[in-house]
C-alpha cells in the first residue's frame, strides 16, 4: 500500500508531522513504522501539547529520588532507608465506553507503574467524576466504573483507602476516571525502565497479546484501513489474578539481581515500551515479533507493536542470567518469552517471518527526542466576564439555616460515599490506620519502615472552572491542607490533569492559567511534582469538562503518633475554628446547587494565610494542643461541624457571633479554615499559641452527647443528620 | 503451637496473616506454596491457616480450583487426622468447597462486594468489631443441616450488632441465621468469612481479632 499524508492523517497526524517523520527517516515510512509514530506522537505518550508548560512545574528537590518524568512513577524518600513511590492517571475515555473494564484496566495499569519500579503497591486512592447523580446514564456509569475499581483492587489486594466523587452535569457524557498507587521500596533497590548492554536478551513478561485497545493512545479504529480493525475492541480487558501474579513474580525477580531494566506495557504497548526504555539507555533493540505470544492469529505487525493488552511486561536481563529469570516465571505459571536482544545503534529493528517490518531510530520517537512539542494560543474563555460580573448582593441570604442545611448535607458532592467506598476492599494488607481512626487524608502504615503515609486525593474542579489560576493552587492548598490536618508532612504530588481539547484557545486558556497555579502552590508548600497524566479531549456534545487538574499528594508521618483524626473525642471539649470567617459564599454548593447560580468566582483564597495556617496546625498537632483537626471544605463550617460528630455520635453546641451574612458564615466555602476541638487545657494553650503567632482563632462552642444546637437552636441529635447523610446516595440510586 | 499459611497464588491476604500471627500474636509461622505437598513438619497440635485471597483467579465459584490443588490433598489428610486448619473468607470458601466443612458460600444477598467493619458474637456472647471483605459470603446450607449445626454448637460466630443483638440489621451478606463461622464436627476445622488478621494491632486501633484467635483455641 501507498503511504501518503492522507494515510497520516487517518492515523491522526498532521501534515507537517508526516514531513517530520520522512525528514526524520530519510524515507517514506512503510504502514507499520507511520502507525508506531501514531502512536508515540499521540498526546497520550509524547505530551506534545502540554509539556512546555508542565516544565514549568518545580519538577525537583525536596525529598525527590529521580527527577519527575525520569521513570514509570514518582520516587521520593520517606526516610529509614524507604522510599514512597506513587502515580495518578486517567483512564477516561475508555471508562465512558464500557465503565467496568475501562475502570478496572484503570487500576491495573497505575499499579503495574508502581511494581515496575521494584516497589510493593500499599494503597490506591481514585478520583471520578460524573454528570448529574439522578440520571439513570449516570447511575450506569457510576455502578459500572465502581464495580470495575473494586473488581480489579479487591482481587489484585492492594487496599483503596481514599477518593473522591463528584457530581456534575458537565461529566455527562465524558466521565473522569482517574486511579493512584502507591508503594514502597528499599531505596537503591528500584528497578529503572531502561535497556542497556549490547547482546543482552529482551524478555516479554505475561499476559499474551491479543487485538484488545489497540490505537488506545492514538485513534479510534474506525478510521484505519486496514481491513480486520472493524472487530477491535477499543477497550481493554483486565485480569486482576494474571496481574497479582506479574506482582509477585516481578518483585522476586528483581531479588535474583539479573534484571538490568523494566518497563511495563501501557498505552502503546511494545513500541512504547521498547521505544522508551532504549532511548533512556541510548541503545537500541533488535525484536522478533514470531516471538511474542499472542492470543490471536494472523496479527500483523503494527497490531502487535500497538497492542494495548493488559498484564505485559518488557524486561532486559543481564545476559547468562536468563535461568534464574525463567525459574521464577515458571514458579508462577507466567509466560515469559525471550523476543529479542539489545543492540548498540540505536534503533529498533522490528522481524516478522525473517522480513524487516519496521526500521526506527528509538530516540526520535519519544517524548524529549524527536517527538513535536508545541507552542498552543490560548485566550481569556468568555464566560469569565460572567463569573467577574457576580455580587453577593443579587443573592439573598437564607432565614432558615437548619433547613438550608439539611437539603445540603443530601447533596450527593456532600453526602457520604458509603455506596461507593463499600465496594472497595479498604482493609486488605492491615495497613490502612484510617479505618477506625478517620482522618481528612488516608492514614496508612508503611509495614516494615517504622513510618506511616498520609494520602488524598483532591481538586475541586468548580473552582478551576471559576478561575482556572486558583483553582489549580486550591487544589494543591487543599490536599497539602489534608495531609497536615491529620497529622502527616506533605512530601509530592502526582498529577492528572483532565481538560478539553487543548486546540480550543479557551481550554488552553485553562490549562496554562491552572498549571501556573499548580506550580506556584507546589514551591510554596515545597511539594514537587513527581509525575503525572495529562488526559485531553475531555468534551461533551455542548462543550469541555471542567477543568480538573486532581492532585494526588503524600506525606508522610516519622511517627505515627502524630497521626491526628477528624472527629470530636469528648463531650465537653471546645470547638475552635482556626483562619478567618470570610463573607464568602462564591462557587460554594450552596450558591451552585441550591441558589442555582452557574458562574461566581473561586472562593477567597490567599497562598500566604492558607501556608501560615498550615504551619499553625502542624505545630499544634506536634505539640498535642488539638483533640481533632478537619478543614471546611464542600458545604462550609456547618457541613465540617456535623461530620466531624457522625463517628462517635458526638454532637455539638455553637453559636455565631458575627456581622457576616448567615450564609457567608455557616455555608461559604473561603479556603484556610479548620476546625478543632480541645480539651479545656489544650484550648487554653491554642488560644495562647494563636495570639503569638497572629493566627485568627474563635470559639465556637463545645462537643454535646449528641444534641445539636445552633445558635440556641434546637437541631434534634446526631444520629438523624447522620441517617441522611449516609443514605442520601443509595436513596437516589434506588429510587 | 505452630502455624503453616498457604500461599496459594492469588492468595492476598496471606502476608497479613503471617504479620498478625508472628508479629502481634508471637507465633511461628512457616508459609506454605501451593504447589508443595509436604506438611511433616506439623502435628495435629499445630494449625493451616487457608488465607483470603483469590486463589485461583476465583472467576470460577470461588474456592472452586483451589480445592484441586496439590496442597489442599495433603490439608484434606491433615485435618482428617484431627489437625487444626482455619480458613478465613476464601479459605472458609475453599474449606466449603473441599467438603471439610459443610454447607456452601453465595454471593451476598445485595450482589455487591462489601467491605467494611461488622461485628460478630462467639460463644462468651461479646460483640467483636472485625472487618469483611468479600462478594460471595452469604452462608447458605438446608433447614436441615442448619438444625444440626445448632444443635451440635458448630455455629462459632453469628453477625450481630453493635450492642450483641442477633437482627437481620447485623447481617451484612444476608447469611442463613446471621452464620459468619463454622466448625466441623470435629471441632478441628473452622471457617469464617471475616478476617480477624485485620484487627490484631493497636496500630489500626482495633484489637478484637486477638478474641476470635483466642474463641478459636489458636492464641
Amino acid at each position: 500500500m501507498e503511504i501518503t499524508v492522507k494515510t497520516a492523517e487517518e492515523l491522526r497526524l498532521t501534515a507537517e508531522e508526516f514531513e517530520l517523520i520522512k525528514q526524520k527517516l530519510g524515507r517514506t515510512p512503510n504502514f507499520t513504522e507511520l502507525c508506531t509514530f501514531s502512536a508515540m506522537w499521540s498526546e497520550h505518550c509524547s505530551y506534545k501539547n502540554s509539556i512546555k508548560w508542565l516544565k514549568t512545574l518545580p519538577r525537583e528537590g525536596g525529598r525527590m529520588l529521580v527527577a519527575a518524568g525520569e521513570e514509570n512513577a514518582g520516587l521520593m524518600d520517606m526516610g529509614n532507608g524507604f522510599g514512597v513511590v506513587f502515580k495518578i492517571e486517567s483512564h477516561n475515555h475508555p471508562s465512558a465506553i464500557e465503565p467496568f473494564q475501562g475502570a478496572a484496566t484503570g487500576v491495573g495499569g497505575i499499579q503495574r507503574d508502581i511494581f515496575t519500579m521494584g516497589a510493593r503497591p500499599i494503597a490506591s486512592l481514585n478520583s471520578l467524576r460524573f454528570g448529574k447523580l439522578e440520571d439513570k446514564k449516570t447511575q450506569r456509569l457510576l455502578g459500572g466504573v465502581v464495580h470495575g475499581i473494586g473488581h480489579y483492587g479487591n482481587c489484585f489486594g492492594v487496599p483503596t483507602v481514599a477518593g473522591e466523587v463528584y457530581f456534575e452535569e458537565c461529566y455527562h457524557t465524558n466521565p473522569l476516571v482517574n486511579a493512584m498507587s502507591v508503594g514502597i521500596v528499599k531505596v537503591g533497590k528500584t528497578i529503572s525502565a531502561t535497556a542497556e548492554g549490547e547482546g543482552n536478551p529482551v524478555f516479554f513478561v505475561g499476559s499474551a497479546t491479543g487485538k484488545d485497545g489497540i490505537g488506545g493512545a492514538s485513534f479510534a479504529s474506525a478510521n484505519i484501513t486496514e481491513e480486520s480493525t472493524e472487530e477491535l475492541p477499543a477497550v481493554q480487558v483486565g485480569d486482576p489474578f494474571q496481574e497479582k501474579k506479574l506482582l509477585e513474580a516481578c518483585l522476586e525477580v528483581i531479588e535474583t539481581g539479573a534484571v538490568v531494566g523494566m518497563q511495563d506495557m501501557g498505552a502503546a504497548g511494545i513500541i512504547c515500551s521498547t521505544a522508551e526504555m532504549s532511548a533512556k539507555g541510548g541503545v537500541g533493540m533488535r525484536i522478533d515479533l514470531d516471538k511474542v505470544p499472542t492470543r490471536q492469529k494472523n496479527m500483523k505487525a503494527w497490531e502487535l507493536l500497538l497492542s494495548e493488552s493488559q498484564e505485559r511486561m518488557l524486561m532486559v536481563v543481564e545476559k547468562g542470567k536468563e535461568a534464574a529469570v525463567l525459574k521464577v516465571f515458571e514458579k508462577w505459571d507466567l509466560s515469559c518469552s525471550e523476543i529479542g536482544e539489545v543492540t548498540t545503534d540505536g534503533r529498533l529493528k522490528f522481524y516478522m517471518h525473517g522480513e524487516l517490518e519496521a526500521d526506527l531510530p528509538a530516540e526520535e520517537l519519544v517524548l524529549g527526542g524527536g517527538a513535536p512539542q508545541y507552542t498552543r494560543e490560548y485566550t481569556e474563555p468568555a464566560y469569565l466576564e460572567k463569573v467577574k460580573a457576580f455580587s453577593i448582593d443579587s443573592v439573598a441570604d437564607i432565614t432558615d439555616l437548619k433547613a438550608t442545611t439539611e437539603r445540603l448535607i443530601q447533596i450527593p458532592n456532600i453526602a457520604s460515599k458509603r455506596w461507593v467506598a463499600v465496594q472497595y476492599d479498604s482493609t486488605v494488607g492491615a495497613a490502612n490506620a484510617s479505618t477506625n481512626a478517620p482522618s481528612d487524608a488516608a492514614i496508612v502504615l508503611a509495614h516494615g519502615t517504622g513510618k506511616a503515609l498520609a494520602m488524598t486525593v483532591d481538586c475541586n474542579s468548580r473552582y478551576v472552572y471559576a478561575d482556572p489560576y486558583v483553582g489549580g493552587m486550591i487544589a494543591v492548598a487543599e490536599a497539602a491542607r489534608n495531609v497536615v490536618v491529620s497529622g502527616g508532612e506533605p512530601l509530592g504530588v502526582t498529577n492528572c490533569l483532565n481538560f478539553g481539547n487543548p486546540y480550543n484557545p479557551e481550554v488552553y486558556y485553562q490549562f496554562v492559567k491552572a498549571v501556573t497555579g499548580m506550580g506556584d502552590a507546589c514551591r510554596k508548600f515545597n511539594t514537587p511534582v513527581t509525575g503525572g497524566n495529562v488526559s485531553f479531549y475531555n468534551q461533551n456534545p455542548d462543550g469541555p469538562v471542567y477543568p480538573t487538574p486532581t492532585i494526588g499528594m503524600v506525606g508522610v508521618l516519622d511517627d505515627i503518633a502524630t497521626q491526628t483524626t477528624l472527629d470530636y473525642k469528648e463531650a465537653g471539649n471546645e470547638i475552635l475554628l482556626v483562619g478567618q470567617q470570610q463573607n464568602d459564599i462564591a462557587s460554594s454548593e450552596y450558591l451552585h446547587k441550591l441558589k442555582g447560580v452557574e458562574f461566581s468566582p473561586a472562593p477567597h483564597f490567599d497562598l500566604d494565610e492558607e501556608f501560615a495556617i498550615q504551619k499553625f496546625i502542624a505545630s499544634a498537632i506536634k505539640e498535642k494542643l488539638v483533640s481533632s483537626a478537619h478543614d471546611t471544605a464542600e458545604g462550609g463550617l456547618i457541613v465540617s461541624l456535623l461530620e466531624k460528630g457522625f463517628n462517635r455520635n458526638l454532637g455539638f453546641d455553637v453559636k455565631a457571633d458575627t456581622d457576616l451574612r448567615t450564609d457567608a458564615y455557616w455555608l461559604g466555602e473561603a479556603q484556610s479554615r479548620v476546625v478543632v476541638s480541645c480539651t479545656k487545657q489544650q484550648a487554653e494553650a491554642l488560644k495562647k499559641k494563636a495570639a503569638a503567632s497572629n493566627i485568627p482563632v474563635t470559639v465556637l462552642g463545645t462537643v454535646t452527647t449528641g444534641a445539636i444546637k445552633v445558635n440556641g437552636e434546637d437541631w434534634g441529635t446526631i444520629d438523624s443528620w447522620k441517617n441522611k447523610y449516609d443514605t442520601a446516595i443509595e436513596k437516589i440510586i434506588n429510587k | 503451637m505452630k502455624f503453616g499459611v498457604v500461599v496459594f497464588p492469588g492468595s492476598n491476604c496471606d502476608r497479613d496473616m503471617q504479620r498478625s500471627l508472628q508479629h502481634d500474636l508471637n507465633k511461628e509461622v512457616i508459609m506454605l506454596w501451593h504447589k508443595d505437598e509436604d506438611l511433616s513438619m506439623f502435628t495435629t497440635e499445630d494449625c493451616i491457616v487457608l488465607p483470603g485471597g483469590f486463589s485461583y483467579g476465583d472467576y470460577l465459584r470461588c474456592g472452586a480450583i483451589a480445592r484441586f490443588s496439590p496442597i489442599m490433598q495433603s490439608v484434606i489428610a491433615f485435618a482428617n487426622k484431627g489437625g487444626k486448619v482455619l480458613g478465613v473468607c476464601n479459605g472458609f470458601q475453599i474449606l466449603c468447597e473441599s467438603g471439610l466443612l459443610p454447607g456452601v458460600l453465595l454471593g451476598n444477598a445485595n450482589q455487591q462486594f462489601i467491605s467494611k467493619n461488622v461485628y460478630i458474637k462467639g460463644e462468651n456472647g461479646e460483640a467483636l468489631k472485625i472487618p469483611i471483605a468479600h462478594g460471595e459470603g452469604r452462608y447458605f446450607a438446608d433447614q436441615k443441616l442448619l438444625d444440626e449445626l445448632e444443635k451440635n454448637n458448630q455455629v462459632i460466630f453469628r453477625y450481630c450488632d453493635e450492642k450483641g443483638a442477633l437482627d437481620a440489621g447485623g447481617n451484612p451478606n444476608g447469611a442463613e441465621r446471621n452464620i459468619a463461622g463454622i466448625t466441623n464436627a470435629g471441632r478441628n476445622v473452622f471457617g469464617m468469612m471475616p478476617h480477624p488478621e485485620r484487627a490484631t494491632s493497636a496500630l489500626l486501633n482495633n484489637e478484637d481479632g486477638r478474641k476470635v484467635f483466642s474463641l478459636l483455641g489458636l492464641n
